[in-house]
């Protein structure tokens, strides 16, 4: 250690900057989650600790049918999407350069560019004619909406893992007769496994997160958690919010969890 | 050595690049290697001997002329439906499968029954002497066990020609020498034929029947190592394979004409300015005043071990470097600063034509 290096934290103010910074990012989480075992209805006084805005959440039908809709949403978002996206990163790493590569990356990355509310309500339109049209009202809407704005968070890891792996091993699978589809079937995709796994928890997670295009998109009675929850803010506020959000939180925590310690034990 | 042809290559020619900026990596080049024989592609980084592996792979198409397996036009086949299979510079290995899934994956994929897969892997493991280490992943192997895994993986499938790209080159040199040695032993034993691309001239020495040596997407000459060292047809063969002299010389009867205006006697039919190449070895330090030796002056000696080379200069000052044995005493016997004669080797001169 007798080498000098750049050292950030001698500047002065750096270690009051991060701490702020901390603050800032975990206190509220902390005010939600504590309070998410007040004892009474308020999300601002304690009052004792308790279990009972849990109990209260879990017996209440309307998060129930709201949690079974996102998870189901989310699943079908997330498969379809990391399906999608892919083959999407296949075409774009597992070929020659062509003219236009670079639009066609913008544009598999437009839900990241263009401002949800305006996708929202484009979508709106362009659904509210197929419901009048079809008749139909169902889920389909908001899985195909998630599905659209999760393939970019399912493409950019699963790409950088095809641009990191070495193409002289499919090289290799077609010189030991695999035909394309076998390449693809025994070497690209078992190495590809730890991106298509992010993909899809990136995208599930994205997807059950979602507030803007799911409201202006949903038929009615179509709440998902978080727009269940937006709905109960406008009337009145219990820690029932503070126990759902927790649990939320408990989910995705867990879910990043599990796919950190995967994809570092494949590599 | 049977003499049928294996794989022939007809007027091949790969350009990459558009417009102005074509660059042909392979200009044109006609070869034939034939059954059972170990080939090697000798040439500098850039001279196209990659390119001409991965035509004959069928990992690149050619731009024109054609390739042939067996006297059939495989030009248009992919590489895999081509009985040909490569070990990589990088070796390749699959880094999901364990050294027995490497080695089966070619049998595998041609949908061979299972136990002939793992019968022919246990023969393959043994071939290379990786018995012990059939259940391991690639990663755990060390740089010359993934070597030999590579080897097993590309001869497992019994094709008829084994293309090698530079394999040895990430080796230490211990390691390349030992598996130099195996490489010839595994080809004597199979009975395939090997072409070995290689940019290290010993290596091409030491274990090819044939070589063709290649610069500028050429194809510059091709014969037995023997015929390559001792009768270079060109300036850049005679200076990529060992070290030459190259002296300067016109063509008089019964003769070269140095620059000194010494005539040295070699047979040619060229006319005018040649270069008369000479292999160091076939340099010998005789007395100066020796009837028809060239008179010169050590310039330095630089001792070698198993010989000294001795910078020599002409009359005119032309440089000529003679390799002498060095005798037991470890002296050669040749003084810095004293005049000497030189003499070459009978038939050892060459006449290059510039």
């Amino acid at each position: 250690m007798a080498e000098r290096r750049f050292e950030i934290a001698r500047i002065p103010g750096f270690a009051t900057i991060a701490v702020a910074t901390f603050v800032m990012l975990y206190l509220p989480i902390a005010a939600l989650v504590t309070f998410s075992f007040n004892e009474g209805n308020s999300v601002a006084v304690w009052s004792g600790f308790s279990l009972h805005w849990y109990e209260k959440a879990w017996a209440n039908q309307a998060v129930k049918d709201a949690t079974v809709r996102s998870l189901t949403i989310a699943v079908c978002a997330a498969l379809i999407s990391t399906t999608v996206a892919t083959l999407a990163a296949m075409g774009t790493t597992r070929r020659a350069k062509f003219r236009g590569e670079t639009f066609i990356y913008v544009a598999i990355n437009q839900p990241l560019m263009v401002p949800e509310i305006v996708t929202a309500v484009a979508l709106m339109i362009l659904f509210g004619m197929v419901k009048q049209a079809t008749g139909y009202q169902g889920l389909g809407y908001l899985i195909l909406a998630h599905s659209a704005f999760c393939i970019p968070f399912a493409y950019l890891p699963i790409r950088a893992r095809l641009e990191g792996m070495d193409l002289s091993l499919e090289t290799a699978a077609g010189d030991l007769y695999a035909t394309p589809w076998q390449t693809f079937r025994h070497v690209t995709l078992p190495l590809l496994g730890p991106g298509i796994l992010a993909g899809a928890m990136l995208a599930f997670v994205i997807s059950l997160d979602d507030v803007i295009i799911t409201e202006f998109v949903k038929s009615g009675g179509q709440d998902t958690l978080p727009t269940y929850m937006l709905g109960q803010l406008r009337r009145t506020m219990t820690p029932e919010v503070n126990a759902i959000s927790t649990a939320l939180l408990g989910l995705t925590v867990v879910l990043l969890t599990a796919f950190f310690l995967l994809t570092r034990k494949r590599d | 050595m049977t003499e049928a042809v294996t794989i022939e290559a007809r007027h091949a020619v790969k350009a990459f690049g558009q417009g102005e900026h074509v660059v042909r990596a392979l200009d044109d080049v006609s070869i034939q290697i034939r059954k059972g024989e170990f080939f090697t592609l000798l040439g500098p980084s850039g001279c196209g001997k990659t390119t001409l592996l991965r035509l004959i792979a069928g990992f690149e198409m050619p731009t024109s002329g054609t390739i042939l397996l067996d006297g059939a036009d495989i030009t248009d086949l992919p590489p895999n439906r081509r009985p040909v299979n490569t070990v990589f510079q990088s070796y390749a290995l699959f880094p999901h499968l364990t050294v027995a899934e490497n080695i089966g994956f070619g049998l595998t994929m041609q949908g061979r029954p299972k136990a002939e897969v793992k019968a022919r892997v246990a023969e393959m493991l043994a071939l290379v002497k990786l018995e012990a280490m059939a259940g391991r992943k690639v990663s755990q192997l060390s740089g010359g066990q993934q070597q030999r895994v590579a080897l097993a993986r590309a001869l497992a499938p019994q094709p008829k020609v084994l293309l090698l790209d530079e394999p040895l080159s990430a080796l230490d040199l211990k390691l390349r020498k030992e598996m130099q040695v195996e490489l010839k032993r595994l080809q004597t034993e199979t009975g395939i034929t090997f072409i070995f691309v290689t940019h290290d001239q010993e290596e091409a020495l030491t274990m090819s029947d044939r070589i063709g040596v290649m610069s500028a997407g050429k194809l510059q000459q091709v014969g037995s190592p023997r015929d390559i060292y001792t009768r270079p047809v060109n300036r850049f063969v005679a200076s990529f394979i060992g070290e030459t002299n190259f002296l300067p010389a016109t063509v008089v009867s019964g003769g070269v004409r140095l620059s000194t205006g010494d005539v040295v006697a070699v047979e040619t039919a060229a006319q005018g300015a040649v270069t008369l190449a000479v292999r160091p070895e076939q340099v010998r330090i005789v007395a100066a005043e020796e009837s028809g030796a060239i008179v010169a002056t050590v310039r330095m000696l630089v001792y070698f071990g198993t010989d000294t080379h001795c910078h020599l200069a002409l009359a005119d000052g032309t440089e000529v470097v003679a390799r002498v044995q060095s005798p037991a005493s470890g002296e050669a016997g040749i003084e810095e600063g004293s005049t000497v004669g030189i003499r070459f080797a009978s038939g050892a001169a060459q006449v290059l034509e510039d």
